[in-house]
């Protein structure tokens, strides 16, 4: 079979939309999750720095703004993982479906 | 204020979130440094080094055979191992040194610029990393002018590619010439004449696998070094954070104030513009993005980004715990201050430095000291590969021969280039010794994020985009980040000399990067031409392979 004709076949098996409406569906919005968490963070400290400077718990020197911190480069790990999970297991399943059904 | 200042300066590798007006933003500069006596333990651990690095190299020397070798290491490097060596890319000399400086200064305000670096690193992976490893070859420009004209947008691109380079280069350079002599005790020009014989050796002999493996040992010397110095500082502290915290803010003159946010983030628009600059960015430098075509495919591609995400993520966590080990056990303690027992002996940027011999003796520190050495020669290895293959695969091969040349003509020409590279870096890094070069990281990520990332990411996701709108666009993201930090505060008032800036802020991606998007658009739509009309309808070819990898470069077959 020709490049050409299995590109169109590929184009035109609901699988291909599929694929590329869930694999953007999650890109977009773990892109969107990510700028929230960090420009949360950043607009946080812009605007209420008092809040970060709170003690953990009574009479601790460490302040919620440490976790908070901590937390904001364990999340870019954390969605960086989600993505590559669900990338490299479903959606390469789904493209391999997608190739070998339409050969 | 003084100590503080002096910390941020010195805030190397372009720690860069300084948005207090009066501070320089550092970057790439360790400011001026005071030569040091002769450090030997350093020099033999150094020599260890460059001597397997240079066994490595021969060994890449005689693997490396076609362009395909020289640019991507014949695609045969693992997931696991790229990711290693995306951190051995990205995690500078300066950021070691400059963020623990800047934590052993201010505490908490350390976080806030480690945090920065890190989270484009998501978005290069969600975005980017498996596109252009299904639609590129060696070169981000392959990408950019995958359905455009290839003569404008390869040209284009490998400019971008360039400046973003050269700058780069100059960062390191001078950060290198000034943290060897501190460290080394060796003289200032030596010091950047034997980075740049190291690297255009590694290049040009090596080419990427060389590159890559200089890239993973020295990530894992990093990481394995830093993990020590950590563990030893939490150790002296029952494993309890609390107690680390504790002591810190009993012996900081600022005491409680460094668990907290201080006086780095007083303007949210400057903040906003920095982070925009940090995110987008990374995802715009060439010799990142080089780094996603020596892998088999997109899997790996993909893997390759969680992992230099985690090592990233875990070491900039270990340079936090780094910081306030300095403070409680390097600052107050008279052997590591300078005559006024003050500041830190040899400078701010010296905090992790001294650290590292309290908690490990003499032969810790030459050990680090080593490391930051190696490090250097990673990153510019990194840039030298990046700026020459936009030279010799873009402009060489595909602008001036329209792909009419061979391979082995495209690889002599590009060590060559590397060869040229090196030696412009040297020289650049001479001329710029006595300058402030503060603003040079700031500028190269502001650059990345209005010039490359746009016609990157519309070049991908974007039908619509012609030959025409990436051209016109980027030449105006470039030229806008060029011009609005030139006539701010960091380079028309700090290098300058001018008593106010014309253009108020310090960083420009807020405005830079929006506007390049926005004429991108708008020339692209413009663009009614016949060859607009076939690139357009050229995207659907290109979607398909970018999504399902079909027709991507494979692993060359050994």
């Amino acid at each position: 079979m020709s490049n050409q004709l299995l590109s169109e076949k590929i184009k035109s098996n609901p699988k291909y939309a599929e694929l590329v409406s869930k694999r953007s569906g999650l890109a977009w919005s773990l892109s969107a999750l990510i700028l929230v968490i960090y420009y949360g963070f950043i607009l946080l400290i812009a605007f209420d720095p008092q809040f970060l400077a709170t003690p953990l718990s009574a009479g601790t020197v460490t302040t919620i703004g440490l976790p908070i911190g901590v937390g904001v480069i364990l999340s870019a790990i954390v969605l960086t993982g989600i993505y590559v999970y669900r990338a490299n297991g479903e959606f390469d399943e789904l493209t391999r479906d997608l190739i070998e059904g339409t050969k | 204020m003084n100590d503080h200042r002096n910390a941020l300066i010195a805030a190397v590798g372009g720690a860069v979130l300084t948005l207090l007006p009066t501070m320089a933003m550092a970057a790439g500069d360790m400011g001026q440094t005071q030569q040091q006596a002769t450090n030997w333990h350093a020099i033999v651990m150094f020599v260890l080094f460059v001597g397997l690095t240079l066994a490595i190299t021969y060994w890449a020397a005689k693997h490396t055979r076609s362009a395909s070798d020289f640019y991507a290491a014949g695609g045969g490097i693992t997931g696991f191992q790229n990711g290693l060596a995306i951190a051995g890319d990205y995690m500078s000399a300066a950021s070691f040194l400059g963020i623990s400086a800047l934590v052993y200064g201010s505490g908490f305000d350390g976080l806030i610029y480690s945090v920065g670096w890190l989270v484009g690193w998501p978005i290069i992976l969600f975005l980017v990393a498996e596109r252009l490893r299904n639609l590129g070859k060696y070169t981000f420009a392959d990408v950019a002018s995958y359905r455009l004209q290839q003569t404008p947008v390869r040209s284009f691109a490998a400019t971008g590619a360039l400046v973003v380079v050269v700058f780069y280069l100059i960062g390191q350079m001078v950060g290198a010439g000034q943290l060897i002599k501190l460290l080394f005790g060796l003289d200032y020009l030596y010091a950047v004449i034997i980075v740049g014989v190291l690297m255009i050796i590694y290049v040009t002999f090596g080419g990427m696998k060389a590159t890559t493996w200089v890239q993973i040992i020295k990530a894992c010397l990093l990481l394995s070094g830093a993990t020590f110095i950590a563990l030893a500082v939490l150790f002296k502290f029952g494993f309890s954070f609390e107690a680390l915290f504790a002591k810190a803010v009993e012996v900081h003159p600022k005491h409680q104030a460094i668990m907290s946010p201080g006086t780095l983030v007083t303007n949210p628009v400057e903040a906003i513009s920095l982070a925009m600059a940090l995110m987008f960015g990374t995802a715009g430098l060439p010799h990142i993005l080089m780094r996603f075509f020596t892998v088999p495919d997109a899997r790996a591609a993909r893997k390759s980004v969680f992992y230099a995400t985690s090592f990233i993520g875990y070491f900039y966590i270990l340079t936090f715990i780094i910081g306030f080990g300095a403070i409680v056990l390097v600052g107050g303690h008279a052997e590591y201050l300078d005559a006024t027992g003050k500041a830190l002996r040899g400078g701010a940027n010296m905090a992790a430095v001294h650290l590292a011999h309290a908690v490990g003796g003499d032969l810790f520190l030459g050990f680090i000291s080593a490391v930051a050495f190696a490090t250097i020669l990673a990153v510019v290895s990194g840039l030298t590969l990046a700026g020459a293959s936009a030279i010799s695969h873009d402009l060489y091969a595909n602008v001036f021969f329209r792909g009419r040349t061979n391979e082995q003509h495209e690889v002599v020409v590009s060590k060559v280039a590397s060869l040229g590279l090196g030696v412009v870096a040297v020289i650049l890094g001479i001329i710029f010794e006595k300058q402030n070069v503060a603003y040079m990281v700031g500028l190269t990520f502001a650059i990345a994020a209005s010039t490359n990332f746009p016609v990157l990411i519309m070049s991908m996701f974007w039908k619509g985009l012609t030959t025409r709108g990436a051209v016109t666009g980027g030449f105006i993201g470039l030229a806008a980040a060029v011009i609005m930090t030139v006539l701010g505060p960091t380079v028309w008032v700090d290098v300058f000399h001018y008593p106010t800036a014309i253009f108020p802020l310090k960083y420009p991606a807020i405005f830079s990067m929006p506007l390049a998007f926005a004429a991108t658009w708008l020339f692209s739509v413009l663009d009614r031409s016949e060859s607009a009309r076939v690139e357009r309808e050229a995207f659907e070819a290109q979607q398909l392979r970018s999504e399902t990898g079909l027709g991507a470069e494979g692993a060359a077959v050994h």
